[in-house]
C-alpha cells in the first residue's frame, strides 16, 4: 500500500518535472526563432525534409479520405434526397475537423517520428555535445530550425490535405454516383464560411504543428542516449502527439464551434 | 612555475546519488601533454566535460586561462570554449555532411571568410592529419581512427589555446593507435598546444606524457613524471600502470562465499 503510494508520488513527481523541462526548452526554442530569419537556409531545408517529404503520404490519405467521405455522405443524404448538400457535407468536414487532425496524425507519424530519432541519435553519438564545446548552440543550429519547419509545413499539409480530400469527395459523388456538378460546388460555396470555417481550420493546424514540432523536439532533446532510450522516445513522441492534437481538437472545436 | 593553463582544485561532483569526484586536485601545465589515467568509470571522460562547462560540479572551483569556468555567463563561456578544442571517443563528426565540411564547421559558425581562404584553412587542418585525401569522403565511409582523425582536424581548427582528447586510443589497431601517439604528440609541440590526453591505455600515453594524473574512486591516488610512476609508491599505481590482474583492486567482483553459493543451489 505504501509502496504503491510512493510510487504513485514518484510518477507525478517525474511527470511534473518532464513537463516543466519540457517548457523550460521551449522557452529556449523560442528564443531562437527570431536569428532564424538570419539563416533561412537552415530552415529550407528542414522544410524540405519535414515539409515536402510529407507531402505525398498527405496527398495520398487526404484523396482516400475525401472518397470515403464521398460515398458515406452520399449514402446517407440521398435517403433524405439531400444529396445535392454532398459537397457541403464534405468540405466542413474537412476543413473544420478532419483536415488538420488527420494531417497532424500524419505528420506526427511520418515527420514527428524522423525528427525525434534524427535528434535523439544526434545525442546518443555526442553531435550534440561536440556542437556545445564548438560553442554553437545545438538548439538553435538544430532545433530551431527543424521546429519552425514544422510549424509552417503543418497548416500548408494540412491545406493540402482538405483540397485534395474535395476533389476526392467530387470524383466520387459527381464523376460516379452522378451528383450535380454545379449544385456540389455552389452549395459548398454558399455554406463555407471563410472566418468561421476556414481561418478556424487554418488556426487548428497551427496549434497542431507547434504541439507536435514541441514534442518531437523535446523528446529527442530529452531522450536517453542509448538505442533503447532513442527507439522509446521516438514512439513517445507519436503517441503523445496524437493523444494532445486529439485532446486539443476537442478543446478548440468547443471554443470555436460551441455556441 | 608558470600559472597553469587548467586549475581544478577540491572538485567535487556527483552523477544522482553516486559520487564520483570526492575534491581533487589538478593542473595542467601550458605547452605540455597531461594525462589523466584510470580505470573505466572513473569519471574521466566527465571531468573534461565539467573542463568543458557541459556539467555543473556539487562544489570546487575549475580555471581555465584563469577564468572561473562555472561563473561565467553563456556567452563567455562560448568565447571560452571557441579557445578550447576537444575530440570526442566517437569522434562526434556530423553524419549528414562530409569530412571537409565538417572541418569547415566551427570556421563557418564563427567567422565569415571568404571561400577561397576557408578552403586553404580546412585543407591544412586536413593535411596536419594526414587526410586531405579525404576530404569529400562522409564520416559513414571512414574507419575508426580516421574518423578520429579527421575529428582532431575539425578540433584544431579554430586554432585552439587547449585540445582535450577522451580515451583517443580506444579500439584502434596499432597502426591507427601509432598514428594517434604521433599526431597528438606533433600537433601539440607544433602548434604550441596544452593538451589534455584522458585515457587507460597506459603504455601508449605514458609515452607521450610529460605529467601524469592516476585517478581512482574520485581521488586523485598519484602524479608525476611518467618515468617516476613505473615504480610508484602505493600498490594500486603500480598494479594499474602494469596492468596486474590481482592486488588491490581485487580480480573477484563481491560475493558471498563461493563455497555457500554453490550449496546454496538457487534458494
Amino acid at each position: 500500500m505504501l509502496d504503491g503510494l510512493q510510487s504513485l508520488g514518484r510518477a507525478t513527481l517525474g511527470f511534473f518535472e518532464r513537463l516543466g523541462r519540457g517548457n523550460l526548452f521551449l522557452l529556449q526554442i523560442l528564443s531562437h526563432l527570431p536569428g532564424m530569419l538570419l539563416r533561412p537556409r537552415l530552415v529550407l531545408t528542414q522544410l524540405y525534409s519535414v515539409g515536402v517529404l510529407t507531402l505525398l503520404i498527405v496527398l495520398v490519405s487526404g484523396l482516400f479520405v475525401g472518397m470515403v467521405l464521398g460515398l458515406q455522405g452520399y449514402n446517407t443524404l440521398v435517403d433524405f434526397g439531400a444529396e445535392e448538400s454532398l459537397g457541403v457535407v464534405v468540405a466542413l468536414s474537412l476543413v473544420r475537423e478532419l483536415g488538420p487532425v488527420v494531417a497532424a496524425l500524419l505528420f506526427a507519424g511520418r515527420a514527428g517520428s524522423a525528427l525525434t530519432a534524427e535528434i535523439g541519435l544526434m545525442k546518443a553519438t555526442e553531435q550534440l555535445s561536440g556542437m556545445e564545446m564548438m560553442a554553437v548552440d545545438p538548439v538553435q543550429r538544430v532545433v530551431a530550425p527543424r521546429f519552425l519547419a514544422a510549424l509552417l509545413s503543418m497548416p500548408l499539409l494540412a491545406a493540402i490535405f482538405s483540397a485534395v480530400g474535395i476533389y476526392g469527395g467530387h470524383f466520387i459523388g459527381v464523376g460516379l454516383l452522378g451528383v450535380d456538378d454545379g449544385a456540389f460546388w455552389s452549395q459548398m460555396q454558399n455554406s463555407v464560411d471563410l472566418r468561421g470555417d476556414i481561418y478556424n481550420g487554418v488556426i487548428k493546424s497551427i496549434v497542431f504543428g507547434f504541439v507536435a514540432g514541441w514534442i518531437a523536439m523535446f523528446e529527442g532533446y530529452d531522450a536517453t542516449p542509448t538505442a533503447e532510450g532513442v527507439s522509446r522516445a521516438t514512439t513517445r513522441t507519436v503517441v503523445h502527439t496524437a493523444l494532445v492534437v486529439l485532446g486539443l481538437d476537442f478543446v478548440l472545436t468547443a471554443l470555436m464551434f460551441g455556441d | 612555475m608558470t600559472e597553469p593553463v587548467v586549475q581544478i582544485r577540491d572538485l567535487r561532483f556527483a552523477h544522482g546519488d553516486r559520487l564520483i569526484f570526492d575534491g581533487i586536485d589538478i593542473d595542467i601545465a601550458p605547452g605540455g601533454v597531461t594525462a589523466i589515467m584510470g580505470p573505466s568509470g572513473t569519471g574521466k571522460t566527465t571531468l573534461l566535460k565539467l573542463i568543458g562547462g557541459q556539467l555543473q560540479p556539487l562544489s570546487g572551483s575549475i580555471r581555465v586561462h584563469g577564468e572561473e569556468v562555472h561563473k561565467l555567463g553563456r556567452q563567455a563561456l562560448y568565447r571560452l570554449r571557441k579557445r578550447m578544442g576537444m575530440l570526442f571517443q566517437s569522434g562526434a563528426l556530423l553524419t549528414d555532411i562530409d569530412v571537409y565540411e565538417n572541418v569547415a564547421y566551427p570556421i563557418r559558425e564563427h567567422a565569415r571568410l571568404p571561400e577561397p581562404l576557408l578552403r586553404d584553412l580546412v585543407l591544412m587542418k586536413l593535411e596536419a592529419v594526414g587526410l586531405r585525401g579525404a576530404a569529400r569522403l562522409m564520416p559513414g565511409q571512414l574507419s575508426g581512427g580516421m574518423a578520429r582523425r579527421v575529428a582532431l582536424a575539425r578540433a584544431i581548427a579554430l586554432d585552439p589555446m587547449m585540445v582535450m582528447y577522451d580515451e583517443p586510443f580506444t579500439g584502434q589497431d596499432p597502426i591507427s593507435m601509432g598514428v594517434l601517439v604521433k599526431l597528438i604528440r606533433k600537433l601539440n609541440d607544433a602548434l604550441g598546444l596544452t593538451s589534455i590526453v584522458v585515457s587507460h591505455d597506459v603504455q601508449e600515453t605514458a609515452a607521450i606524457a610529460d605529467y601524469v594524473y592516476l585517478l581512482s574512486e574520485g581521488r586523485v591516488v598519484d602524479h608525476g613524471k611518467p618515468e617516476t610512476l613505473w615504480d610508484a609508491a602505493t600498490d594500486w599505481s603500480q598494479q594499474f600502470m602494469q596492468g596486474l590482474a590481482d592486488g588491490p583492486v581485487p580480480f573477484h567482483y563481491p560475493a558471498p562465499g563461493f563455497r555457500e553459493d554453490l550449496l546454496a543451489g538457487g534458494h
